[in-house]
């Protein structure tokens, strides 16, 4: 379970921090949420893996077994501040690319 | 209280004078300045008894007292003499003031920085910590800068004043540092303390340091050699400026610092080798360049700069007697050079110029001025039964005294009366060249003739000083000299005597000498001077202010572009490498310190369908960064397939809120991105793939890097994952959730409740993020390809045109009906299913955040279902209202807590009994969920409708075009 979690975040922010290098500004933003989604599987990972053993408090629910919620509540918020910025991002990225006429993250081509 | 009142007096003066900025009164501001400096001499001279003969006053308020810093005022005799000097010259200053700025000026600025200076400078006077010392010397530079550029239209004010901030300003720095040294030395910045404690700072190894760094202090601010250059420059200030700042206080503060610290710091090789040479420098060339001066006031600049050097000087022999004569050519020079700047104004103010070239035979014109011009000067050359004769006379005495066994003590003597016999010259061409001579032709005001009164006056004043202290010194100022002096030295003080006649000997002699050979060179050099140009020969073209201006120029421009141009990139991938690689390299470097290793990769335990899952998942992430290049369509749908994956963890790992949130927001994210694809550049037809050599090279180097990073998160991830969980705070929420949040969804509880003020703070951030992208549409310029419409849609429209029986839209509206259809039906079944997120949120997954987007997602899907122009004729959604009613109630929620007398945010809960429904649970913290929600719902909708509308918008860049078009 860890060992294939830990692969996939290793993939997703291989792929992200890739794109984020790349000169268009669409390859950016696809690189942005790809890390976001890598770097918010990881702050919910720190909490601890654990299956069925949601934080509800049902009746008569040890409280000892349920995983930490607190890594939930900070990710819960981070995803929707993450569509928030992708939102920003994508709106700034437009306008500049109706500026500039260029979608490159420079505003202008890079000299060959 | 007398020295809180004297310190703060000119402040509260200075911030009345701005206040009368707005006023049409000139006399205004000038009688309110007047009354002020006037209050303070008053003040001043009352406390007199009680500094009398070594008494002192002293007044502490704790400032930090537990770093040793306080406010400490005191004020002992030398600091009341310089306090008399400040508030007494201050007075006569806002006097001819009054008189000589013009109708145009701002007058009440120039007071209220006068003014403002004036407490500055009492500042350091009365200071009793050397800290606070540091402060006021800091605003003394302030306000002198200020001050010298007031004429701020004028560029040679400007420079300046620029270049005098920047001298002091750096003279300052050193001598804070200077100070901490010596505090640190001492172990107190009481200046009481430090002055007690000379033995133990002389012997201290960092005595050097401390030194060096207070001289630079004291000498950049008393213009110095090789310092000196900014005084000359500041006198593109108005006269009084001059006269008050340059001549009699500001340019003291330093040597005031000097023997301030005397007690403490001099007699050693050291103090007489640095202060020495930099005095006699300045003695010797501030004469000689003053000599050659064709403007009056740079003559007048130079002369300070070398009467200072010889106070310098005089301090720097470490002996009481020099002592002596150093505090009382202070105030000598104060008196007769302030009068002479006055007088120079004046003659500024009359003729119109001050060039010595054009001046000549005013005496016919302004008699008065002139003979009072004369004494002053004759005071400043030295000439027996004025004051600056006693002071000179006592500084040749203490030039042949041997102190320091050194070869300069021995050229002393010659130097000094070399420097006299420079004072001689440089008094007599003042007055030689202005009054007498022909009557002068080109003037540019040519009627010159006395000023009223009260602007002569405080000249007048000033002469009769010098002459009562030049011929009665022991009655007149001899007993204040003395508790000055008897504050600085204490048991070390000298006997002295204050006489015009000492009998011939050695120091009468050479003042003979000074006297004569002055004049004999002043023969010599008339006719030369005459017509020679500004600026004495050999160094006039050796000016410090040139190597200043070219250090400046290069640290500040040369440096600065040099640096920018190699370390600074206007690019932004090199930027973001960097970010990636000093990420990796702070994750792994504090690691490999630590001596990190690699959990032990285990396979056991792997459930096969969720490995699978993953296999998925990293494809989909793994394609996208492939893809995201020239199919963007095809790398969205990659990404919400690692989306979902992600969402399917959340599922799997027990964390239901996470995977409602991530689903609806996944959903918004795509709906967002796909919308800005419209938008984007459309793919070229032929692409070029041909890659350099270069290029493949960054993007092995890119490679390698993401791959690092990859590689150290999995390592990261999987070792923490492995670890046992520390039992942190999440027992404290699972246990108090219910008790104390009265919910049962701990996550829910958390973020509407336990950290409630966070969520808050998000939710504001939301808000101004969609105001932001709302703010930046509206001014939306697509780029010109992308501004007709969809291919699509042209064929469609294509397709219409070509039936008779079809009418134009048809097809769009047409285009997939069934799933329109049923899109439409959803809406009243998806806002059911988003309030039921949010009521059950505080018990189950759900609440306020996943509600929210849930209920924008409802929104969204008429708006794809019908297209935009659709939506928006039946639906009128005003997301700002939404946005307005979430950040109203959710503070105000919080607020009710206060009405009950919780703090903030504190949130009260109970079960309500609604029919149908059953028992809800209805904590006060639902209503702040409530407000949550309905930011969320506002937020999200105005981001996604505002790009939506664009598509329908006609956009201004084609209007433009239209009529070009026509024309051609």
């Amino acid at each position: 379970m860890e060992l294939v979690l830990a692969i996939g975040i290793g993939i997703m922010t291989g792929s992200g921090v890739w794109l984020l290098l790349r000169p268009r500004t669409y390859q950016v933003i696809i690189g942005l949420s790809l890390l976001s989604y890598a770097v918010n599987l990881f702050i919910f990972a720190v909490g601890g893996v654990k299956s069925n053993a949601a934080p509800l408090l049902g009746e008569g629910v040890d409280t000892s077994t349920l995983t930490d919620p607190v890594p939930h509540a900070l990710v819960l918020t981070a995803i929707v501040i993450g569509f928030a910025t992708t939102a920003l991002f994508l709106v700034v990225l437009l306008a500049a690319r109706g500026l500039t006429g260029t979608d490159h993250v420079d505003g202008r081509e890079q000299p060959k | 209280m007398v020295l809180v009142l004297l310190v703060c007096l000119p402040f509260l003066g200075s911030l009345a004078a701005i206040m009368l900025l707005r006023t049409d009164s000139r006399v205004l501001a000038a009688r309110m300045a007047g009354a002020v400096t006037f209050l303070c001499l008053v003040l001043t001279a009352a406390v007199y008894p009680a500094v009398r003969s070594g008494g002192k006053l002293r007044l502490d308020i704790e400032w930090l007292p537990q770093f040793g810093l306080n406010f400490t005022l005191r004020m002992d005799g030398f600091a009341w003499l310089f306090a008399m000097l400040i508030a007494g010259i201050g007075c006569l200053v806002v006097l001819y003031a009054r008189y000589y700025m013009s109708e145009e000026d701002p007058v009440p600025r120039f007071f209220s920085f006068l003014l403002a200076f004036m407490g500055s400078m009492l500042g350091i006077v009365l200071s009793g910590n050397i800290i606070l010392l540091s402060v006021f010397w800091e605003l003394t530079s302030i306000f002198s800068f200020l001050l010298i550029s007031y004429w701020h239209n004028n560029a040679t004010a400007r420079d300046g004043a620029r270049m005098a901030l920047t001298i002091t300003g750096i003279g300052g720095f050193c001598l804070l540092a200077g100070l901490l040294v010596l505090g640190h030395i001492v172990g107190s910045y009481d200046l009481d303390v430090v002055l007690g404690a000379g033995d133990q700072i002389k012997a201290h190894p960092l005595y050097l340091t401390a030194l060096v760094l207070i001289l630079i202090g004291a000498l950049t601010k008393s213009a110095q050699v090789p310092f000196h250059f900014w005084l000359p420059n500041a006198m593109a200030a108005p006269t009084p400026v001059s006269a008050y700042l340059h001549s009699a206080t500001m340019v003291k503060a330093g040597v005031f610092l000097l023997v301030r610290f005397w007690p403490a710091l001099s007699g050693t090789y050291e103090w007489f080798m640095l202060v020495g040479i930099a005095g006699t420098c300045t003695l010797l060339l501030g004469a000689y360049f003053a000599m050659f001066q064709q403007d009056l006031k740079g003559l007048l600049a130079y002369s300070t700069i070398s009467h200072l050097g010889l106070i310098t000087t005089l301090l720097s022999l470490g002996s009481p007697l020099a002592a002596v004569a150093a505090i009382f050519h202070m105030m000598n020079h104060a008196t007769f050079k302030a009068s002479l700047f006055m007088a120079a104004g004046i003659i500024d103010h009359e003729t119109g110029t001050r060039d010595m070239r054009r001046l000549s035979g005013l005496y016919r014109y302004l008699p008065i001025t002139g003979t009072l011009a004369m004494v002053a000067s004759a005071a400043m050359a030295g000439v027996p039964l004025l004051n600056g004769f006693i002071s000179k006379e006592m500084f040749f005495a203490e030039a042949v005294e041997t102190h320091a066994d050194s070869m300069l003590d021995r050229m002393l003597p010659y130097i000094a009366t070399l420097a006299g016999a420079f004072s001689v010259v440089y008094s007599l061409r003042f007055i030689h060249t202005v009054f007498f001579g022909p009557a002068p032709l080109d003037l540019p005001k040519p009627k010159p003739h006395e000023p009223p009164h009260w602007m002569r006056f405080p000249v007048e004043f000033l002469v009769l000083a010098c002459l009562v202290v030049g011929i009665i010194p022991g009655l007149s100022i001899g007993p204040f000299l003395h508790s000055a002096v008897l504050s600085v030295l204490g048991d070390r003080t000298p006997e002295y005597s204050l006489a015009i006649w000492h009998g011939i000997n050695t120091p009468l002699i050479m003042s003979m000498i000074a006297l004569a050979g002055g004049v004999l060179l002043y023969i010599l050099l008339k006719d030369y001077l005459a017509r020679c140009d500004d600026g004495p020969p050999l160094f006039r073209h050796l000016a410090g202010q040139r190597i200043f201006e070219r250090v400046l120029v290069t640290v500040s421009w040369k440096w600065a572009r040099w640096m920018e141009s190699r370390f600074g990139t206007r690019n932004l991938q090199p930027q973001l490498r960097l970010i990636a690689a000093a990420g990796l390299l702070a994750g792994v470097v504090p690691l490999y310190m630590a001596g990190f290793t690699p959990a032990p990769v285990a396979f056991s335990g792997v459930d096969p369908i969720f490995a699978a899952i993953w296999c998925i998942g990293a494809f989909c992430a793994l394609a996208a960064a492939y893809q995201a290049k020239y199919h963007r369509l095809a790398a969205l749908v990659l990404l919400g397939g690692a989306g979902i994956t992600t969402c399917i963890t959340f599922v799997w790992l027990s964390a239901p809120d996470l995977a409602i949130t991530q689903l609806v927001v996944e959903i918004v994210t795509t709906v967002l991105l796909l919308l800005g694809l419209r938008w984007l550049p459309k793919r070229y037809e032929k692409v070029d793939n041909s890659v350099t050599l270069a290029a493949r090279g960054r993007r092995f180097r890119d490679f390698l890097l993401a791959v690092s990073c990859g590689f150290g998160m999995f390592l990261l991830s999987y070792a923490i994952m492995k670890q046992p969980v520390p039992d942190a705070i999440a027992s404290y929420f699972l246990e108090k959730a219910y008790t104390e949040g009265g919910g049962r969804n701990v996550v829910n509880v958390i973020l509407v409740d336990f950290r409630g003020f966070d969520t808050m703070g998000e939710i504001v951030v939301l808000a101004i993020v969609a105001l932001t992208v709302f703010a930046l549409l509206r001014r939306f310029r697509p780029a010109a390809d992308s501004i007709e419409k969809p291919e699509q849609q042209r064929i469609q429209a294509a397709y219409d045109d070509e039936r008779p029986e079809r009418s134009a839209g048809d097809t769009v509206r047409d285009y997939l009906l069934v799933p329109s259809v049923i899109m439409q039906w959803m809406f009243p079944v998806i806002v059911t299913f988003a309030i039921y997120l949010f009521m059950r949120g505080h018990d189950l997954p759900g609440g306020g955040f996943a509600g929210g987007v849930t209920m924008a997602i409802a929104f969204l899907l008429q708006y794809l279902a019908g297209g935009v122009r659709w939506a928006e004729d039946r639906l009128r959604i005003l997301p700002l209202r939404w946005m307005g009613f979430g950040l109203l109630v959710a503070p105000l929620t919080g607020m009710g807590a206060w009405l009950f007398g919780y703090p903030f945010l504190t949130s009260h809960s109970q079960y309500l009994d609604v029919p149908f429904i059953g028992k809800v649970p209805m904590a006060s913290a639902l209503m702040f969920d409530l407000g949550v929600f309905s930011l969320v719902v506002g937020a999200t909708v105005l981001i996604l409708i505002a790009l939506a509308h664009q598509s329908i918008r006609t956009h201004r860049v084609r209007n433009l075009d239209a009529p070009k078009a026509e024309e051609a």
